[in-house]
């Protein structure tokens, strides 16, 4: 067998850089970037990585598990809030926070006491959103209800709960949200040295999540889930409960875009209800879709690139931003469904094949389907 | 006379006000294989979603090996209790591979954490088995999603052995397989039974000649007849309920819609030309 032998070795090594290459190459990447850019550009670019990793949150349910939500932002800012409360309380040294003074109160209102604590409130950016999400994933999975009608559910709670944090001014600061921190445990939040360690912790956590999600993915668990995406029915038939997965890996996936907001919030220093409307809900999916769902590396990369783009045309074109992401989505969907890692792998030559006006029917039609598959 | 591994009860179910079941009794013995026939509305399809527990009676029961009422579970729970289906459509998961899509379907007894770590070696054995058993090992790497009709058939099936049914229910196996498909499937069919009950709902006559021991027609939702082959094929009652008027038929049963599809189904002409 030394024939076959000489064949496999290749194939192994090229496994092997298959399943870590892109990790590897993100990594050292983002690792050197302090190095290669200024620090302005960091500072977004931490930003953008905390995007990335709610574009991993989004991802797990909707590019292995076909379940699209367009709620997403709620979590991710349910996060953010509770790293925002806890800056906020450290910032008024034992006071009463100054928008609560503003509105009136006088005392603190009992459910920010635990966010006086660091080792309290840390876990909490995870298991406020995981425990909202569990909640609402339980109830509408219980009911079967799945595709496009589970996509409008999240997004009506993007508007939702948008609007109650609006409306109550004097628990969560209304339309303006929670800024003006000062110190993170003890050290002041926007020195160089602070944003430098922030930017580290999220490339870290980036990192971590994603090691996590590929040895998940990778196991019975991970086909399991790729299975529900394919025939939910069937899994039900085969002595699975649905409910149980779906509900657990919603859970997991709003708890990592808690900690996504978390890391957000003391790099950019402000959380408010627009970021957690339904416009940035849905933007996350655009950059998973551009990335390319269902592979782990694609939706860190549409997370940056999309950002990217979003900073450089803003900048230039502010009005020309909202149509350019539209147009990105509708692109992305249509001709790309495996988004930039599917154009890397190749993908492209079939839809050149694809692209003849009888076809453009069918394309568009079995494109829009599989949007909430 | 054996024992009974199923009983259904005066069971009755309408969907918006129409009578799909009748006040259906029914029971089948450990370790047979019986096959459901019935012109398109007799019930045969609701029959089985209300054995797995996918649609919910208006009255009756259904009492599973000598007592569980399955009428009150929800289906995983049936599936762990030893009730197998297979659909009408072929459903096996597209995206995985065939050797996939068997250890996905052998996984469900393992708790949930299990899940994360591979597959145990009694489990690969299994699939090593069960991918010859159903004529699938050459294609254990393949998508399950470019498999062909019937190997997509055999594949389900082979995932349904995963659960050790004790009742194994197969909605319409060998709809639109090849002849040689299915004779294969016939004779997967009878191994499988030899250690446990089998259903199959079945259309195609010729198949059911072949294949069947027992078999029950259903009729607006009522078990019409009940017998070997030959016996419910004479039935005057069946006769007329394929021909859906009631007339006696003294030209003999050539005449009949059942014996028409008999013919269609050995793939000769020669039935067609008779009839209307």
């Amino acid at each position: 067998m030394k024939l076959g032998r000489r064949i496999q070795l290749p194939l192994i090594a090229s496994q092997v850089m298959a399943t870590w290459g892109p990790l590897l190459v993100i990594a050292v990447l983002l690792l050197l970037a302090p190095l290669l850019v200024s620090e302005f550009r960091l500072g977004l670019l931490g930003k953008f990585l905390t995007f990335a990793i709610l574009a991993l949150s989004l991802n797990l349910i909707w590019g292995y598990g076909g379940m699209l939500s367009l709620g997403h932002g709620v979590f991710f800012g349910l996060g953010g809030y509770a790293m925002a409360m806890f800056l906020k309380l450290e910032a008024a040294g034992g006071k009463l926070p100054d928008f609560m003074f503003w509105s009136g109160l006088e005392r603190l209102p009992l459910f920010w006491w635990p966010f006086k604590y660091a080792w309290i409130a840390f876990p909490l950016t995870f298991v406020v959103p995981a425990v909202l999400g569990g909640a609402l994933g339980y109830l509408v999975f219980r009911s079967r209800i799945t595709g496009v009608y589970f996509a409008l559910i999240t997004q009506a709670l993007a508007l939702m709960v948008s609007i109650l944090f609006v409306g109550q001014q004097p628990y969560t600061g209304g339309t303006n949200g929670i800024t003006n921190y000062s110190t993170i445990m003890g050290f002041s939040v926007f020195s160089q040295g602070t944003q430098l360690a922030l930017y580290y912790i999220s490339v870290g956590t980036l990192v971590g999540i994603y090691l996590i999600l590929q040895f998940a993915l990778a196991s019975r668990f991970g086909r399991l889930l790729v299975a529900m995406r394919d025939d939910e029915n069937r899994v039900r038939f085969m002595g699975y409960n649905p409910v149980v997965l779906k509900t657990l890996v919603f859970t997991v996936s709003c708890g990592i875009a808690g900690v996504a907001g978390a890391l957000f919030v003391p790099q950019v220093g402000i959380i408010s209800p627009s970021n957690m409307g339904i416009l940035p809900s849905i933007e996350v999916a655009v950059w998973v879709a551009v990335g390319g769902r269902g592979t782990l590396w694609g939706p860190v990369i549409g997370a940056i690139l999309v950002n990217s783009a979003k900073t450089t045309l803003s900048e230039s074109f502010p009005l020309f931003w909202q149509f350019f992401l539209g147009g990105l989505f509708i692109g992305s969907v249509l001709i790309f469904p495996t988004g930039i890692v599917g154009f890397l792998r190749g993908d492209a030559k079939q839809f050149v094949r694809k692209i003849s006006l009888s076809r453009a029917r069918a394309l568009l039609q079995s494109g829009a389907r599989g949007v909430f598959k | 006379m054996a024992e009974s591994i199923l009983s259904v009860e005066a069971l009755t179910v309408s969907f918006s006000g129409f009578t799909v079941l009748d006040n259906l009794d029914f029971s089948l013995e450990q370790g047979e294989l019986r096959f459901i026939i019935g012109p398109n509305g007799a019930g045969k399809t609701t029959l089985l979603d209300l054995i797995t527990g996918k649609t919910k009676p208006d009255s009756g029961n259904i009492f599973f090996n000598g007592g569980t009422d399955l009428t009150k579970r929800q289906e995983h729970d049936l599936v762990r209790l030893g009730i197998g289906r297979k659909f009408q459509t072929p459903s096996v998961f597209t995206s995985l591979t065939v050797y996939e899509n068997l250890e996905v379907s052998i996984g469900f007894r393992t708790r949930l954490g299990g899940l994360f770590r591979s597959a145990g070696k009694e489990d690969a054995e299994w699939i090593q088995r069960t991918l010859e058993q159903v004529r699938l090992a050459e294609r254990s790497d393949v998508p399950a999603g470019e498999l062909s009709h019937g190997e997509k058939q055999w594949l389900e099936i082979g995932m349904l052995l995963a659960q050790e049914p004790k009742l194994l229910l197969l909605d319409e196996p060998v709809a639109g397989m090849t002849h040689r498909e299915r004779m294969l499937t016939g004779e997967l069919l009878q191994t499988i039974g030899q250690d446990r009950t089998v259903v199959v709902v079945e259309h195609d006559m010729g198949f059911v000649r072949q294949f069947a021991q027992k078999v029950t027609v259903l009729h607006q939702g009522k078990v019409l007849s009940e017998g070997s082959i030959e016996i419910v094929a004479s039935d005057q009652k069946v006769i007329r309920a394929y021909l859906g008027r009631s007339r006696t038929l003294q030209g003999g049963e050539s005449n009949s819609r059942l014996d028409r599809q008999t013919a269609s189904a050995g793939s000769t002409q020669g039935g067609a030309h008779n009839g209307l």
